[in-house]
C-alpha cells in the first residue's frame, strides 16, 4: 500500500510537470510543423511570460488587490500579451528575413535571439532568482497519518485544469476556425497554400503568437509551482519541452501533449526512485535514444526526403 | 498605402512598448521573503519610449530609408574592382599569418603579465574556434555541445595528474585523444541525424557531461572542482620557486637567473602559441586534403555528394572527431593555465561563445575566425563597463550577422584551379 501510494505520488508529480511541458512543446511543434525550424528562443519566451506574470502579481498586490481569481486572470492576460508580442517581434526580426535560407542560418539566428533575450531579462531584472508567491495553497492528503502520505495540491489541480482547457481550446481552434484551417493548410504545403490565397506570412506570425501565449500560461503555472524564477529558467525548460515535442513526433500537436506527459512522468519516476540530480540526464538520454531509433517520434509522420 | 504604413508603424511601436516596458521599466526587488516592485529610473523609461518612437518612425518611412540603404553600395569607392586573384589572396593570407605569429612571439616581452595571461586565453579560444570551425564551418554540422569535449580534455589532465601524477606533456595527447574518442563514440550514432536534430542532441550531450561532472562527486569533486593541477615543465625543469617533484630541477636555478613569476606565465603562453599554430597548420592541411573537400561537398549538397560515392558517416565522423580532438587540446592547456577547474567553466554559454566566434568570423574562414576570437576575447576586457553587456551584444550580433551577412565578416573563399588555355 505504501509503495503504491508512493508510486501514485510520483505519477501525479510527473503528470503535473508533464502537462506544462506539453504547453511549451506545442509552440515548438507548431512552428516546426509550418516552417521546419527549431525556435530556439521559445524557452526564453516562456521565461519572459513567467516574469511578466510575477510583475503583474506583485503590481496588483501593491495596489491592494487581494481577490485571487482577479489576480490570476490579470497575471495570465499580461503574461500572454507580453509573451505573444515578444513571439511576434522575434519572428519579425530574427526569423522572417532568414526564412528559406540554408537550415543552419535560421537556427543560429534563433540561438542568438535566445542568448539576447536571456541577457535582456538578466540585465533588466538581475540574475538572482526571485521568489514567486504561492497564491494557491493547500490540497488533499491521502493515506494513513503514520506512513507515507500522498498529496494532491490545489496548485496541481489548477495546473491540470488550466492545461486541459488550453489544449481543448487549441484543438477546437485548429480544427474549427478559419485561421486554424489555414494553419493546417500551411503546414501541409506552404507554397501551395500561398498560391491558393492564404496569407502565409500572417499564418506564420499567428503560429508564433499562439505558441508564445501557451508558453506564457506555462510560465505562470510553473512559476507558481516551483516558487521562483530566474533568467536561466527558460533554457532547461525549453530543452525539455523540445524533447517532449520530438518524443511525440515533431509537427504533431497531439504528439506534443503525449510527449510532454511521458517526459514528465519519466522524470519524476527517476527522481522518485533513483536520484533527483540525474533527472535531466534521463530526459536528454531519452531524447538521444528517440532520435536514434524513432526520429519521427510516437505520433509523427515520416518525412520523405525529396531530391 | 500611407494609411496602411501608418497603421503598421503604430502597431510596431505599441509592440515595442509592450515587450520592453514591463521588463525594463518595472523591476522586481526581493524584500526579505516577499517581492516588491520598483519603477526604473526616469532615464530608462524615457529610453523605452524613445525606442518606441524610433521604431514608429523607422516603420513609417521604411521604404524611404531602405531606398537610401539601397544606394549605399554606389558610394563604394572601388566599385569596379574585381576580386583579388587567388595567388594574391594566398600571399596575403600567408603574410597575415606570418605577421601575426611574429607579433605573437614578441608579445610577452613587451607587455605586462596580465596581458600575457589574457593572450593565453585568446590562444585557447583560437584553438577552440579553429576546431569548431571544422565541424560547423567546413562540415556544416551544428555542434552546440562542443564545450563537452573541451571539458573532457581539461578533466582528463586534472584527473590524471591528481590520481596518477601524470605530467602536462603526457596528458596533452591523452586528453586530446580521449576527447576525440568521445567525439567518435558520440558521432557514430548521432551523425545520421539531420542538421537541427544534431544541434539539439549535441546540446543535450554537453549538458549530460556537465551534470555528470557536477554530480559524480567522488571522482570529480563535483561543483568544488579539482585544484592543484601542475604547471607544464620544460624538459623536466619546473617554473615554481621550489621544486615540487623529486628529480626535477627548477628553471631559474638551471639558468642561474633570479626567480620570477613571469617565467611561468610566458612559458605557458608560448606553449599555447605553439599548439595554436599546430592546430592552424594541421587544419589547413586537412582543408586541402580530399577529406577536407569532402566535408565541404557534403555540406553543400549531401545528396549529390553521396551519389558521387562519398560515405556520409565516415566524412562527418572525421570532421567531428578532429574538432573534438582540438577541443581536448585546448582543454588541457586551459586546465594547466587555471590550475583549477570546475564544471562552472563548461556551461552551454561557453559553447555559444565559441559558436559566436566562428559565425562572426565567417564560417570556414581561418583568418576570420582568428580575428573574431581575438576581438571577442579582448573587447570585453578593454571595455570593462560594457562587459556585462557582452552576451547581449553577442546574441544580437549573431542574429544581425545571419540576417545581413551570413557568410561572416571575412568569408571563406574556396581554393580553385583555373585551367590555362593552351595556345
Amino acid at each position: 500500500m505504501q509503495d503504491l501510494l508512493y508510486f501514485f505520488q510520483q505519477l501525479i508529480n510527473g503528470l503535473t510537470i508533464g502537462s506544462t511541458y506539453a504547453l511549451i512543446a506545442i509552440g515548438y511543434t507548431m512552428v516546426y510543423g509550418i516552417i521546419g525550424m527549431i525556435n530556439f528562443a521559445h524557452g526564453e519566451i516562456y521565461m519572459i511570460g513567467a516574469y511578466t506574470a510575477l510583475i503583474a502579481i506583485t503590481g496588483l498586490a501593491s495596489f491592494g488587490v487581494a481577490w485571487l481569481p482577479l489576480i490570476l486572470i490579470v497575471a495570465l492576460i499580461c503574461a500572454m500579451l507580453v509573451s505573444s508580442s515578444m513571439g511576434w517581434a522575434v519572428e519579425r526580426v530574427a526569423y522572417r528575413p532568414v526564412r528559406g535560407r540554408h537550415r543552419l542560418i535560421p537556427l543560429i539566428s534563433a540561438i542568438g535571439m535566445s542568448i539576447f533575450l536571456q541577457n535582456y531579462v538578466h540585465l533588466a531584472q538581475g540574475s538572482r532568482n526571485i521568489g514567486f508567491p504561492a497564491l494557491i495553497e493547500g490540497g488533499f492528503q491521502f493515506g494513513s497519518s503514520e506512513g507515507f502520505q500522498m498529496s494532491l495540491s490545489y496548485m496541481q489541480i489548477t495546473i491540470f485544469v488550466t492545461t486541459l482547457v488550453c489544449m481543448t481550446v487549441l484543438s477546437l481552434f485548429i480544427s474549427r476556425s478559419r485561421t486554424g484551417r489555414a494553419c493546417r493548410a500551411v503546414s501541409q504545403d506552404l507554397g501551395m497554400a500561398n498560391l491558393l490565397g492564404i496569407d502565409t506570412n500572417r499564418i506564420i506570425s499567428a503560429t508564433f503568437v499562439i505558441g508564445a501565449a501557451l508558453a506564457a500560461v506555462a510560465g505562470l503555472l510553473l512559476g507558481m509551482y516551483y516558487g521562483s524564477v530566474d533568467p536561466l529558467f527558460g533554457f532547461i525548460a525549453g530543452l525539455k519541452a523540445f524533447t517532449a515535442a520530438v518524443l511525440g513526433g515533431i509537427g504533431s500537436i497531439p504528439g506534443a501533449m503525449l510527449g510532454g506527459l511521458i517526459l514528465g512522468v519519466a522524470e519524476s519516476m527517476t527522481s522518485g526512485y533513483l536520484s533527483g540530480e540525474y533527472k535531466d540526464v534521463i530526459s536528454f538520454s531519452l531524447l538521444i535514444l528517440i532520435l536514434l531509433f524513432k526520429p519521427t517520434g510516437l505520433l509523427g509522420k515520416p518525412e520523405v526526403e525529396k531530391i | 498605402m500611407a494609411a496602411q504604413n501608418f497603421k503598421h508603424a503604430l502597431f510596431c511601436a505599441v509592440i515595442t512598448l509592450v515587450i520592453s516596458y514591463p521588463i525594463l521599466g518595472l523591476n522586481l526587488v526581493a524584500e526579505g521573503t516577499s517581492v516588491g516592485l520598483e519603477g526604473a529610473t526616469t532615464g530608462t523609461v524615457i529610453n523605452v519610449f524613445l525606442a518606441a518612437v524610433a521604431v514608429f518612425l523607422f516603420q513609417l518611412f521604411r521604404d524611404n530609408i531602405m531606398g537610401i540603404f539601397g544606394k549605399v553600395p554606389n558610394l563604394n569607392p572601388l566599385p569596379k574592382r574585381g576580386p583579388v586573384s587567388q595567388e594574391r589572396r594566398m600571399l596575403m593570407e600567408r603574410v597575415f599569418f606570418v605577421a601575426i605569429i611574429l607579433f605573437a612571439l614578441l608579445w610577452p616581452f613587451i607587455v605586462s603579465r596580465g596581458a600575457v595571461d589574457l593572450a593565453t586565453l585568446v590562444l585557447i579560444y583560437i584553438m577552440l574556434a579553429l576546431g569548431l570551425n571544422v565541424v560547423v564551418g567546413l562540415a556544416g554540422l551544428l555542434d552546440l555541445g562542443y564545450v563537452a569535449f573541451y571539458a573532457v580534455g581539461a578533466y582528463t589532465f586534472a584527473l590524471l595528474s591528481q590520481y596518477f601524477g601524470v605530467s602536462f606533456w603526457l596528458a596533452l595527447p591523452i586528453g586530446a585523444l580521449l576527447a576525440a574518442l568521445f567525439g567518435f563514440v558520440l558521432g557514430f550514432p548521432v551523425l545520421r541525424l539531420r542538421g537541427d536534430y544534431l544541434a539539439i542532441v549535441t546540446l543535450g550531450f554537453g549538458e549530460i557531461i556537465r551534470i555528470l561532472l557536477n554530480n559524480w562527486t567522488s571522482l570529480t569533486g563535483g561543483p568544488n572542482g579539482i585544484g592543484g593541477i601542475p604547471d607544464p615543465t620544460l624538459f623536466g625543469m619546473e617554473f615554481g620557486r621550489r621544486v615540487k617533484e623529486e628529480g626535477n630541477v627548477s628553471f631559474h636555478e638551471t639558468f642561474g637567473i633570479a626567480y620570477s613569476g613571469e617565467h611561468k606565465v610566458i612559458f605557458l603562453y608560448l606553449i599555447a602559441l605553439v599548439l595554436a599554430i599546430f592546430t592552424l597548420l594541421v587544419i589547413r592541411r586537412f582543408m586541402r586534403m580530399p577529406v577536407g573537400r569532402a566535408w565541404e561537398a557534403l555540406r553543400e549538397d549531401e545528396i549529390a555528394a553521396r551519389s558521387l560515392g562519398l560515405s556520409r558517416t565516415a566524412v562527418k565522423l572525421s570532421a567531428f572527431t578532429i574538432g573534438a580532438f582540438f577541443a581536448g587540446f585546448a582543454g588541457t592547456v586551459f586546465a594547466s593555465k587555471q590550475g583549477f577547474i570546475s564544471p562552472e567553466s563548461f556551461v552551454f554559454l561557453e559553447s555559444a561563445i565559441i559558436l559566436a566566434i566562428v559565425v562572426l568570423g565567417g564560417m570556414g574562414s581561418q583568418v576570420g575566425v582568428i580575428l573574431a576570437a581575438i576581438a571577442v576575447t579582448i573587447l570585453p576586457e578593454l571595455a570593462r563597463e560594457f562587459s556585462e553587456y557582452r552576451m547581449l551584444i553577442f546574441g544580437a550580433a549573431m542574429v544581425l550577422m545571419m540576417v545581413w551577412r551570413p557568410q561572416g565578416l571575412l568569408p571563406m573563399r574556396r581554393i580553385q584551379i583555373e585551367l590555362k588555355e593552351q595556345g
